[in-house]
């Protein structure tokens, strides 16, 4: 299957990208690795009239130790951030997320900064971090904004980011206690997106797919703090969620898994810090 | 629009729509067809290739992505003596195919996991193959001749 | 030494290593060049009519060859007239269409009966333009109740066929009312089980190039037998002769590409139609909407024996989705219905089948086509009998096998079995898996209360292969002046090494090198007559057709070598390890094949035969399964799986084992993740490989064979076949095994696929009827 028509232009710049968007607006889509959009607009679900191809933005792709926290060019491909010597010490549930995303030949050419920018609630690397209270850079044509990735998941498929703006950096603030994160991540097979997945760095959780967007489990996090079990705090992880049904899990069954994958996420994280 | 790519060595330049995939690059212009395609949503792998050495899905990369850049395909494995690549050995003497389609993106996808990773476990091969489905060999044989490439790649 | 039973590695394999197979969409031969590329419109409704359709806008695209519908269809022959309906007539005879007011249109006429049958089809210059002009037909519904599922198809609210008066399009079997045959049967067990829809998924769709000039018609088809897709193509109106089918490089059929389907007559008569080439592959989506998919049926088991576990009767009542079109009528649930006692001596056996239309994609064979499903249901059966007796299930089935000093055996339901060693086969997967130790491990799982449960699945399987062995198969040999020789097969390949196999057993009659033997199939030019490819029949039929016309050409040689060595016929030998010919008792003299055919008429030996099989054969083995279960959310990871599969003596352990393997997987694929849903309108909900689970290397262990080789009295070589065997044993293999690891929380049956959801919710249930159960005690 073939996308339909478009027109492509490949910036050279971050800055020259943001000014094609305004110059094409609504009509216009970044292109990052792709692997959200192409295969949406083979399937003709998507029918963008120009794609705005970012991927020579070597500017854009980088992982930095800023001491308190670990600055990520928005083109950092999964590939890279999964093996990056940086994460695997500072940040190793970021760095273990991104070796979950798809396959081998996606993560070649996925970039964070794509997987964000596209608010899927069933991603994986959004809940990381959400859990990893990250912070997102985004340039526009007016300027330079940074958005808390807590404000950030607007909706399904929407993201704070305005239309033409450009995601460029992820801002991740180094966990107090690296060691103490989980992933889990509950599939049918190996490939296949979350049914319900779960990220903890010390007691943040964040839950995949048990909403519109990716979400805090805020009930257990806050029975966490205020002193109660692993056990009775796992209970709650389903608290405040809006999981939907389709073929691969009914909404409670996800509310389900979300209670078992928190507990062990939990015990997890404690168990390794 | 015009794109250029270094094919198995070879440069290979051509006028196509915008929106051209590598895959259909790869087998209409260079008349390169081993390189299969299996699905249209980056799901089976059959269009396995090797951009800048690193294994990608070409139907889902445009031509217009890859402009500038090195493809490896199935063809250009071998040496120039013809002698196979150990992979492609491996797959032979393992019996790791059969109808042959899933092939030419399995030994790819192979040949850029054993880059990464020279000596993986049954383990390691098994989940790196997670994006390339093969319907004939149950995978026994694959991973088999994955191991095998990999200890002789490595003795 | 003879070759045979030793592991070569394949022939086929440099060319599709180094250079890629060449399948359909790969043909770069003369008569396509510029072929159009043909796009199918397909309905995007389950049922409805078709009130309009307005191709305008598509034809002004660029590029846009013609759009073509029904209504352009006046140079084709008209249907046979159809015949009077009677539901209970016996089951048309064979895997054939049925017709009458049943039949199957080639382009939809004014009713579409499920989503992606092809209303239309768009050629175009590229396949670019093709799926841009496509988009812009417009067709016009109106909707009618759809019939998503067999219950819907039963209750017959809406008809599929409004001429038929029904719904259910076969019936067949025997009477199964007679509830006497469980009096005094201890332990009854009565339930619903489904095998459910799923897809054939080669990883090559289905693909078609067609050229017509000169009254001729070349069709490229991604078939697996090229003579069976040249009958079906004279339905375009061009007798047998006129067309010639060519089967390139085919990747992959699992049943799905026997023949040619009605998008592939399409393609020809457009090519004909228009006068240009046309060329046709299918996107994954259009295959997961419209090749054919295989099981899809409902079944109803009662199954009743002593507490000491003898079984005393089984009755088996078969439902089949055949899907919009009954493309094989009521073959598949015979199939079921004569393996359905398997490879038990049940005293008393009843089993009948009943087949339904309903808005799904047409069913027809997958991978063991009716078998799978009669192994599955009594593989199922047993354990569960054996669960409620409460018995160890690898005893029960000891206890009621067939037992070696009754073949040849004839089933209560009609299968005569040729040979079999039932409990030895079960009797090496237990020692090679260790049984006992894995029972004690699961027993301290349970004491412990532990999260994750560990499950053993047993499966003893039998299965009909070759059921058209009366069909036979046909070779041709020709040994050439230069000694080489070529063999033109009947049989078709699409990965199983066909051509390996048969020049060893040319090496291994005549001692002429593999290496010098060049085998052809596919051509219905070269091969006018041939049967092909399905049914795991290749080898004993097409096989034992080689090592045939191989004895055959021997003859001759002989005759023309005693000639030449001026010596009897009876004293001129051949030396199969050097392919030397010589007289007896004088080893100075010798004549090589390039010697001996050059003496024959046109410098070449050749021998014609088809080989033809009293009856079919019956292979048969057992698997065990170890699974381990997480009862806090239902995952199922396959640890282990161990067989063994008995098909006769091994040719090249190499190709049997990746025949075995490959069945294996699929097999576990339909237990563990894989199914084609629809919803409550019809809709599918499978149709990308995103959403149908097919399944990976990361789901599956490698796997554990164990040889065992019986041979059968049927054919010279003594194989049978086992192309299907694995799938066939490998599905009640893994249920039974999830089934297990949580029978002790009151779990007795899980439907297929095992998803998390299905087991965790069959542990919730169980644990509630059992709460109920203790709390009512008290």
């Amino acid at each position: 299957m073939i996308p339909p028509a478009f027109t492509y232009r490949r910036a050279s710049s971050a800055d020259e990208a943001i000014a094609l968007a305004a110059e094409y607006g609504d009509d216009a889509k970044y292109l990052a690795g792709g692997h959200s959009l192409l295969p949406l607009m083979k399937l003709r679900f998507a029918a963008p009239s120009v794609l705005i191809d970012l991927g020579r933005l070597p500017e854009l792709s980088y992982i930095r130790d800023e001491r308190t926290y670990v600055a990520i060019g928005a083109l950092t491909r999964h590939h890279d951030v999964q093996h990056s010597p940086v994460l695997a010490a500072q940040i190793p549930l970021l760095a273990h997320t991104a070796g979950r995303v798809g396959d081998p030949q996606i993560r070649h050419r996925g970039t964070i900064g794509g997987s964000v920018a596209h608010g899927d609630a069933a991603s994986d690397l959004p809940a990381a971090l959400l859990a990893l209270d990250a912070t997102f850079v985004a340039r526009g044509p007016s300027g330079t904004r940074s958005v808390q990735a807590a404000g950030f998941f607007k909706g399904i498929f929407e993201t704070d980011l305005e239309p033409g703006e450009l995601l460029t950096e992820i801002q991740v603030p180094k966990p107090a206690v690296p060691a103490a994160w989980s992933f889990q991540k509950f599939t049918k097979r190996a490939i296949d997106w979350a049914i319900v997945g779960v990220a903890v760095q010390g007691h943040a959780i964040a839950l995949i797919n048990m909403g519109t967007t990716p979400l805090r489990a805020t009930a257990a996090e806050a029975a966490l703090a205020s002193g109660a079990s692993i056990a009775d705090a796992a209970a709650l992880a389903a608290e405040g969620t809006s999981a939907g049904s389709d073929i691969h899990a009914t909404k409670a069954f996800r509310e389900h898994l979300a209670r078992v994958l928190v507990k062990r996420a939990l015990e997890e994280a404690g168990a390794r810090s | 629009m015009k794109v250029e790519l270094t094919v198995n060595g070879k440069d290979i330049t051509a006028d196509v729509e915008d929106r051209t995939l590598l895959v259909h690059f790869l087998r209409d212009v260079a008349d390169l067809t081993a390189t299969n395609i299996g699905c249209e949503t980056t799901s089976c792998g059959a269009c396995t290739v090797l951009l800048d050495g690193e294994s990608v899905k070409s139907c889902t990369v445009l031509a217009a992505q890859a402009d500038g850049r090195s493809v490896t395909t199935l063809e250009g494995l071998a040496s120039d003596a013809g002698e196979m690549h150990p992979v492609q050995k491996a797959f032979h003497e393992e019996h790791g195919l059969q109808c042959g389609y899933c092939t030419p993106g399995m030994v790819m996808a192979i040949v850029s996991l054993l880059r990464e990773n020279p000596s993986p476990t049954e383990e390691q091969v098994r989940a790196g193959l997670e994006g390339n489905i093969c319907r004939c060999t149950g995978y026994h044989n694959i991973v088999k001749a994955a191991l095998s490439a990999a200890s002789g790649v490595n003795p | 030494m003879s070759i045979l039973g030793t592991r070569v590695i394949r022939t086929e394999d440099p060319r599709l290593l180094t250079a890629g197979g060449i399948y359909v969409d790969d043909l770069r031969e003369p008569e396509l060049d510029g072929a159009a590329r043909a796009t199918f419109v397909r309905s995007t409704v389950a049922h409805a009519l078709i009130t309009g359709i307005d191709t305008s806008a598509a034809l002004e695209q660029p590029g846009v060859i013609a759009v073509l519908t029904a209504a352009d269809m006046t140079d084709l022959p008209p249907p046979p007239p159809a015949g009077e309906f009677d539901p209970d007539a016996p089951a048309v005879e064979g895997p054939l269409p049925l017709g009458g007011v049943w039949s199957e249109p080639l382009l939809a006429v004014d009713r579409v009966r499920f989503v992606g049958e092809p209303v239309a089809i768009v050629l175009t210059d590229s396949t670019y333009q093709g799926e841009d002009a496509a988009e812009l037909v417009s067709v016009d519904y109106e909707q009618l109740p759809a019939v998503p599922s067999i219950e819907a198809a039963l209750a017959a609210g809406s008809l599929l066929f409004p001429d038929a008066g029904t719904n259910v399009c076969q019936k067949g079997g025997q009477d199964t009312s007679d509830e006497s045959i469980f009096d005094g049967c201890e332990v009854v067990v009565e339930g619903d089980i489904v095998n459910q829809r799923v897809a054939c998924l080669p990883m090559e769709g289905r693909s078609t190039a067609a050229a017509f000039s000169g009254g001729k018609l070349t069709v490229w088809a991604s078939t697996q037998n090229a003579q069976l897709s040249r009958l079906i193509l004279t339905a375009i109106g061009l007798p047998p002769d006129a067309i010639r089918v060519v089967a390139p490089d085919v990747g992959g059929g699992f049943g799905a590409k026997i023949g040619v389907d009605r998008e592939s007559i399409i393609v020809a008569w457009a090519a004909k139609h228009t006068g240009r080439p046309v060329r046709w592959v299918e996107t994954r989506n259009e295959n997961l909407l419209a090749m054919t998919q295989g099981r899809a049926q409902e079944l109803h088991i009662k199954i009743g024996g002593s507490r000491d576990g003898h079984i005393k009767a089984y009755r088996l009542n078969v439902l089949q989705d055949t899907g919009a079109y009954a493309r094989m009528s009521g073959f598949l649930p015979s199939l079921t219905v004569l393996m359905a006692p398997g490879v038990y001596d049940i005293p008393a056996v009843q089993a009948d089948y009943k087949v339904v239309v309903t808005d799904g994609t047409p069913i027809a064979a997958y991978r063991g086509a009716g078998r799978p499903e009669a192994a599955a249901t009594i593989e199922r059966a047993v354990d569960w009998f054996a669960a409620e007796a409460g018995l160890d299930p690898a005893r029960v089935r000891k206890l009621n096998f067939i037992k070696p000093g009754q073949f040849p055996f004839v089933t209560k339901t009609g299968a005569p079995y040729d040979s079999g060693e039932y409990e030895a086969a079960l009797d090496k997967v237990l020692a090679k898996a260790g049984y006992e130790e894995l029972r004690a491990e699961q027993r301290r799982r349970r004491e412990a209360g532990a999260a994750r449960q560990l499950g053993i699945g047993l499966a003893s399987y039998v299965e009909v292969t070759a059921g058209d062995a009366g069909a036979g198969e046909t070779c041709k040999i020709d040994v050439h002046s230069d000694g080489t020789a070529t063999v033109y097969t009947g049989s078709s390949a699409h990965g199983q090494g066909h051509h390996t196999a048969f020049a060893m057993l040319v090496q291994a009659e005549l001692g002429i090198p593999m290496d010098k033997v060049e085998v052809i199939h596919g051509d219905t030019d070269l091969i006018p007559d041939g049967v092909g490819t399905y049914a795991s029949r290749s080898l004993q039929l097409g096989g034992s057709a080689v090592q045939k016309a191989a004895l055959e050409v021997k003859d001759e040689a002989a005759r023309q070598a005693a000639a030449l060595f001026e010596a009897a016929e009876a004293d001129v030998v051949l030396d199969a390890d050097t392919g030397l010919w010589q007289v007896r008792g004088d080893p100075d003299k010798s004549l090589t094949w390039a010697q001996v055919a050059s003496e024959a008429e046109g410098g070449t030996l050749m021998a014609n035969v088809r080989f033809t099989q009293a009856m079919p054969t019956f292979p048969f083995g057992s698997q065990l399964s170890l699974v381990e279960v997480d009862t806090e959310t239902g995952k199922v990871t396959l640890l282990r799986h161990v067989t063994c599969d008995d098909a006769g003596p091994v040719l090249n352990p190499v190709l049997m084992e990746g025949q075995r393997h490959g069945g294996i997987a699929q097999g576990a694929a339909q237990a563990l993740c894989e199914e084609v849903l629809y919803d409550a309108d019809g809709n599918p909900l499978t149709s990308t490989l995103a959403d149908y689970g097919a399944i990976t290397a990361a789901e599956l262990p490698s796997f554990e064979l164990v040889t065992s080789e019986t041979p059968t009295h049927l054919n010279p070589l003594g194989v049978k076949g086992i192309g299907e065997a694995g799938t066939i044993g490998a599905t009640p293999a893994v249920q039974n095994a999830v089934i297990d690891a949580v029978s002790h929380l009151g779990v007795r049956h899980i439907d297929m696929p095992l998803t998390p959801e299905r087991v965790w919710t069959a542990i919730q249930s169980a644990g509630l009827r059992r709460h109920v159960r203790e709390a009512s005690a008290k």
